[in-house]
């Protein structure tokens, strides 16, 4: 042929069944895949504050408070219990911390460990945290727990959602 | 009479040549232990091949009984192992298999590295073998939280975070995995039970076609 840049009958056929079958093969996959990836992309719920306690009852030491919410998990609904870790810094101030290890995520107990008693201590693999929750060195956990968001109300503590407070020490 | 059935299929199909392809060739005699002992551990590569079997198989069967529904999920797995006829060994054998099957791919992995067998031309096979115990070790763990009892439950916690330990993506990961940014829940289960009994099945069966077909066209590795 004269011209070079001329496609051939065979390179026609080839770049259209290419194309028609990449259609074909994206019409099948897009609607499965953005099914699978759902769950990342719905946005997240807003997290209600709940009445946990009287103010009353906290003090300086930390004392683990639980509270029920109703859980949406898909199409399962139910009814769970949260925990606090909840007391007053020196400053009169409110902490309302998540029992959650940062490390890998199993349940922190306030002085459990007669080595370390002012201490936040986490069986799975002995992290430790300062009493506001911030992670000791050169033990596993990486961030400090999460703090509640909290609010009083008529001498009522109420909570929201843990926040994460970033990478600590 | 059952010559006379093969003869038959074979006059119209011509079959011979498809499983001679497939099953008649020579062991070399460097492979085979009753030559030298020590050829044992060119066994292992067999051996994981034949308990991914006793897996596929028992798996299969234990999905009659088995339901990936939080509520029934570990009454499900209690009635087929008390209840139904050799439950406990169906179970037992998807159960244990679990662990020797990752055993036994660890060796066939000592016994190709220390052998260099992995070298030219053979690195590809390598990269399928790896890609393999990928596959094996995400069976192991999507398996694992199938029963729904609370070694299950915490073990999949601890997996999730360190999933989501990856950079950037690590919470978009966890959620993918676990169906919901922090419930290990309804939507865990049966996401965990579809990796498990579909998808990743697919990918081993389709990955070791590709490591067998491999291994034909390029033979065993020489003696050391
Ligand atoms: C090499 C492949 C496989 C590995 C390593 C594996 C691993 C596991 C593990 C560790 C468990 C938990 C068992 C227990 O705690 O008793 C499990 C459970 C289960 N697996 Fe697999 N599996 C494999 C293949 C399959 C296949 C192919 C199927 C089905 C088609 C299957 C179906 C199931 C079912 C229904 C359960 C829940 C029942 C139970 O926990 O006893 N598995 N698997
Ligand atoms: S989960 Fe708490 S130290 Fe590892």
């Amino acid at each position: 042929m004269s011209d070079k840049k001329q496609v051939s009958r065979r390179q026609f056929l080839n770049y259209s069944l290419t194309g028609v079958g990449g259609f074909m093969a994206a019409g099948m996959l897009a609607p499965m895949v953005r099914f699978a990836i759902d769950p990342v992309l719905k946005p997240s719920a807003a997290g209600k504050f709940k009445a946990v306690a009287e103010e009353s009852e906290l003090t300086n030491e930390p004392k683990r408070f639980t509270w029920k919410i109703n859980q949406k998990d898909g199409w399962y609904e139910s009814e769970v219990e949260k925990s606090a870790w909840v007391y007053k810094n020196e400053n009169g101030e409110i902490v309302a911390l998540s029992p959650i290890c940062t490390h890998l995520g199993c349940t922190v107990d306030w002085g459990s460990n007669e080595e370390y008693p002012n201490e936040f201590y986490c069986p799975c693999h002995g992290g430790r945290y300062k009493k506001n929750g911030v992670n000791i060195p050169n033990t596993p956990p990486t961030a400090p727990l999460p703090l509640y968001e909290h609010k009083v109300e008529e001498g009522m503590l109420y909570l929201g959602q843990a926040k994460s407070r970033g990478s600590g020490v | 009479m059952l010559q006379k059935i093969y003869d038959w299929v074979d006059e119209r199909m011509d079959i011979t040549p498809l499983w001679r392809d497939i099953a008649d060739h020579e062991v070399p005699e460097h492979v085979n232990p009753a030559h030298h002992f020590s050829a044992f551990v060119y066994c292992f590569g067999g051996l994981t091949f034949f308990v991914t079997v006793i897996q596929v198989l028992s798996g299969m069967f234990l999905t009659m009984y088995y339901v990936p529904d939080i509520e029934n999920a570990w009454e499900s797995v209690y009635y087929l192992q008390k209840e139904v006829a050799h439950g406990q060994i169906v179970r037992g054998m998807h159960h244990w298999g679990a662990s020797l099957v990752i055993v036994m791919l660890f060796l066939h992995t000592l016994r190709v590295f220390f052998q260099g067998a992995y070298k030219k031309p053979r690195e590809l096979n390598w990269i399928v073998g790896v890609l393999l115990f990928f596959v094996m070790l995400g069976l192991g763990f999507t398996g694992y939280l199938l029963p729904w009892d609370n070694k299950a439950y915490f073990a999949t916690q601890v997996g999730l975070e360190i999933a989501a330990a990856t950079p950037f993506i690590g919470d978009q990961i966890r959620t993918l995995l676990a169906g919901d940014p922090s419930i290990v829940g309804a939507q865990t289960l049966t996401r965990f039970f579809a990796i498990h009994v579909f998808f990743l099945p697919a990918a081993l069966f389709g990955l070791m076609g590709a490591h067998f077909i491999m291994i034909r066209k390029q033979g065993i590795s020489g003696p050391l």
